[in-house]
């Protein structure tokens, strides 16, 4: 018989290490789907994880990482506040759509101005606009008790038909023919987040750095970031060491609908360039995968959101050369968190086998 | 004394990194109540639960009644006559007495039968108890009540009653002990577990004592002291606390015409409560667990919030203002349940001396946290209380409770509070801790503060406090001083017993 005991301390070297068994397990069992499928394990695992980096084309995949990675760590960064906290901000995904139409609404509304302060007020925009968007769960679970998974959750799809809306109406470029999307931002100098669009390089991915780096601070360094973490572990602890629940709430959800408004932002002013029916890419819900992978460590996540992007750039590339269907990428990326959670039992329970006692 | 019923020799148990008990051997005869002694931790629970068939012993044999004896699991003991009330009682509150009773039956007779039996039983034995009544309206001496006629019901030859004292009244005390002496004059043996040294003597004829799961020493108690059977337990000489003549200053907290509604939907409300308490004093607040002492000690923590002029500090209206507000001010509480209230499990204890003691510690500037202050802070509480653990870097799970307990105490009484609340301050902390943390308590009180001690422990507050109160269902009873208070007064300041009656036969 196999039986799980609590582990007197969560081990330091079980907690380090499930990251890297998950991803060689859900290689080993995306390999045997892969095989089940009629390719070549060996071949899709190695397009997923190598030909990104060091293949033929690495020189163009490796920016396309950075282009990836950086909304999925700004969005995982800002919820790992709240999932520390026991705080469940499912809705991210519709916070980045409000951040990109708040923030691309600014710059829009000074077109054709060129002007330096415009791409700063479109951040500003976008941050609001996001914030806004996560206030609602959170005003309502401070306020009524309502719970912030669904509210934050079925805002999303609000935040979806406001997007299409939007594309077809408000935002659309009167110059576009009829088409539905909004002017292109990559064409409007003083509203694109490229820094250098030769290089790959944009304003998300310095501010997924600085967010990383502001995270890192805040859990281990200040009051607020050791609240949060009292919180989580200990709820009742926390109130009695006078942490005020409700403050908790909406710092948590106003940050990392923030951040999330502010990854939609630097996406529609850089890679995706215009406010589309279909913007999004799941990168909200992505994201939760990345926070989760990174243990909710700001460090971890940065790493996790560069591993993320490197199965949805290999997976791309397997999709094309290999001829795998999109769905058993997907599959794939959930057996990541999959397995995560599995190997986590290890940090806290330690497996011991045992005679059965017999009767 | 009679025939053996149950012998037990060189009984072992092992588990991962602890032995819990270690050949231990003694005799239980017929009739005889039997009295098992040891402080928390000495393997109480682990012995009696290998006679009760829960734990299977890793070597060493019993015999009951001449034949071998080796129970693979509950029902094989209770067929053999042995029954066990356990210290936490297993009833559904939505059930009524009767219903509760058939559940633990392998065949149940029918309610009616079944009620006549309860009836005819819990008379007998002095247990009077309407079989029809709900569960969940029923007081904690009436629970036990329950228990103790499910035992009965199976007419068993040994009675074990782990802790069986612990939330009773004196009076409902007294209640117990007279069906229990019943039942051991006509021929039941009853293995009677405790710490309760005056109750042991009080009650039983024989006693083994378990130090660290080894027989220590066998005594009748009757003839002993219970000051020595509490050092036998203990392994030491036991140095009780010294109470310094003191001083008492003017009012330091008052509470006045204090209502409350408790945040859970099982708590007790707390109502009009009137106290106050004086530089230098400590107050005594008694009372069975679960009327109302977790919803007072939040009301004075900070974590409900009352109108203002409810609970004053030095004058000044404290009750809108939150925890971090009290403590800044002098107000510190230690609740009873230290892992997730008082302390969180996961964290250090590096962290953990943060969590109260940021704002008086100075563990903070401008929001951020100093620390190697606040390692220097948990290391200072880690010296003073001999809190026993490798490091201020140990998680606060990994400590046993008697040190988690002296940390948590420590954390606040090295705070320099000027008001002390303390919750059960050496519930499941063995003597020596139990001693050491009463005694800093009664320092704290000498050097000027005052102190609220809530306890169940009525020895304990005899012990410690100049004035006595009792919680009884959310109401607390007018303080008076300790000093020539009796057993029946307090009972009764207590609640008496809590409406439930001795039968005469």
């Amino acid at each position: 018989m196999i039986v799980l005991e609590k582990r007197p301390q969560p081990s330091r070297g079980w907690s380090m290490s499930t990251p890297v068994l998950a991803v060689l397990a859900t290689m080993v069992a995306g390999g045997l789907l892969f095989g089940l499928l009629g390719k070549n394990p060996f071949l899709a695992i190695e397009t997923i994880f190598w030909e990104p980096l060091f293949g033929e084309f690495a020189s163009y995949y490796r920016p396309q990482l950075l282009v990836k990675a950086a909304p999925l760590v700004l969005i995982a960064i800002g919820l790992s506040l709240g999932f520390k906290a026991g705080i469940w901000n499912i809705g991210a995904e519709g916070q980045y759509i409000i951040g990109a139409i708040c923030g691309a609404g600014v710059g829009l509304a000074f077109y054709p101005l060129e002007a330096w302060y415009i791409f700063p007020l479109m951040v500003i925009g976008g941050a609001l606009g996001g914030w806004a968007w996560a206030m609602i769960p959170a005003l309502l679970k401070v306020r009524f008790g309502t719970n912030e998974i669904l509210v934050s959750l079925m805002l999303v799809y609000v935040a979806e038909k406001l997007l299409a809306s939007m594309a077809l109406g408000l935002l659309k470029n009167p110059q576009g023919f009829g088409f539905p999307g909004s002017r292109n931002l990559n064409d409007y100098a003083s509203a694109t987040s490229w820094i250098s669009q030769d290089v790959g390089l944009h304003w998300g991915m310095a501010a997924a750095l600085i967010a990383v780096i502001f995270a890192y601070i805040l859990l281990n360094r200040h009051m607020l970031g050791f609240q949060i973490r009292l919180t989580g572990e200990a709820p009742r602890a926390a109130r009695f060491a006078g942490v005020n629940p409700s403050r908790l709430i909406l710092f948590c959800l106003g940050a990392s609908g923030m951040l999330a408004g502010l990854a939609g932002l630097f996406e529609v002013a850089g890679p995706s360039g215009q406010i589309t029916i279909d913007f999004n890419a799941n990168y909200g819900f992505t994201a939760i995968i990345v926070a989760f992978l990174g243990r909710l460590h700001p460090i971890g996540i940065l790493l996790a959101g560069l591993l993320m992007a490197l199965t949805y750039i290999g997976g791309d590339i397997a999709q094309g050369n290999l001829g795998l269907p999109a769905a058993a990428v997907q599959v794939f990326q959930g057996m990541l968190l999959f397995f995560l959670l599995a190997f986590d039992l290890l940090t806290n329970y330690r497996i011991r086998l045992k005679t059965r006692e017999v009767a | 004394m009679t025939r053996t019923l149950l012998s037990i020799n060189g009984l072992t148990k092992a588990y991962p990194g602890v032995v819990a008990n270690s050949e231990v051997s003694f005799e239980i005869g017929e009739g005889q109540v039997h009295a098992l002694l040891g402080e928390n931790g000495a393997g109480k629970s682990t012995l009696v639960k290998m006679i009760y068939g829960l734990v299977k012993p890793d070597s060493g044999t019993m015999t009951l009644r001449g034949a071998p004896y080796a129970p693979p699991e509950p029902r094989a003991a209770r067929a053999d006559g042995i029954a066990m009330v356990f210290q936490h009682f297993s009833l559904f509150d939505a059930l009524n007495v009767a219903e509760n009773i058939a559940l633990g039956m392998e065949t149940p007779p029918p309610m009616r039968d079944l009620a006549r039996r309860i009836r005819e039983v819990s008379e007998t034995y002095g247990l009077p108890l309407d079989p029809y009544r709900t569960v969940g309206d029923l007081s904690a001496g009436e629970r036990q009540r329950v228990e103790i006629i499910r035992c009965l019901l199976q007419d068993p030859k040994l009675l074990i009653m782990d802790e069986p004292t612990s939330v009773l009244t004196p009076q409902e005390v007294n209640i117990l002990f007279g069906t229990l002496r019943k039942l051991s004059a006509e021929g039941t043996a009853i293995l009677y577990i405790s710490h309760k040294l005056e109750e042991i003597r009080a009650l039983c004829d024989h006693a083994t004592v378990l130090r660290l799961g080894k027989v220590v020493g066998e005594c009748t108690p009757r003839e002993t002291t219970a000051r020595e059977m509490a050092e036998l337990m203990v392994g030491t000489a036991l140095q009780t606390p010294t109470r310094a003549g003191r001083d008492m200053g003017g009012v330091a907290l008052d509470v006045s015409g204090l209502s409350a509604a408790s945040p859970s939907a099982f708590g007790t409300a707390l109502k009009n409560i009137h106290l106050a308490v004086r530089e230098g004093e400590v107050l005594g607040i008694g009372g069975v667990a679960g009327n109302g002492q977790d919803e007072l000690l939040a009301v004075l923590s900070g974590e409900i919030l009352t109108p203002a002029d409810a609970v004053k500090l030095k004058g000044r209206p404290i009750g809108r203002m939150g925890p971090t507000a009290r403590r800044a001010l002098g107000l510190l509480t230690a609740p009873e349940e230290r892992l997730g209230h008082a302390a969180a499990p996961d964290m250090s204890l590096t962290e953990n001396a943060l969590l109260t003691g940021s704002i008086r510690e100075n563990l903070e500037s401008n929001g951020f946290l100093k620390w190697s202050a606040a390692e220097t802070f948990a290391r200072k509480i880690i010296k003073s209380f001999d809190v026993r653990t490798p490091g201020p870097g140990t998680a606060a799970r990994a400590l046993s409770g008697g040190n988690l307990q002296k940390f948590v105490i420590g954390r606040e009484v090295l705070q320099r509070p000027e008001v002390l609340v303390v919750n059960q301050p050496t519930w499941g902390v063995d003597a020596s801790a139990a001693a050491a943390i009463r005694q800093a308590i009664l320092d704290l009180a000498a050097s000027g503060a005052a102190v609220i001690c809530i306890s169940q422990d009525l020895d304990e507050l005899m012990e410690i406090a100049d004035r006595f109160a009792a919680l009884n269902e959310g109401r607390l009873s007018e303080p008076r001083p300790t000093q020539g208070l009796s057993v029946e007064e307090i009972g009764l300041m207590m609640g008496g017993a809590h409406g439930m009656e001795v039968a005469h036969v």
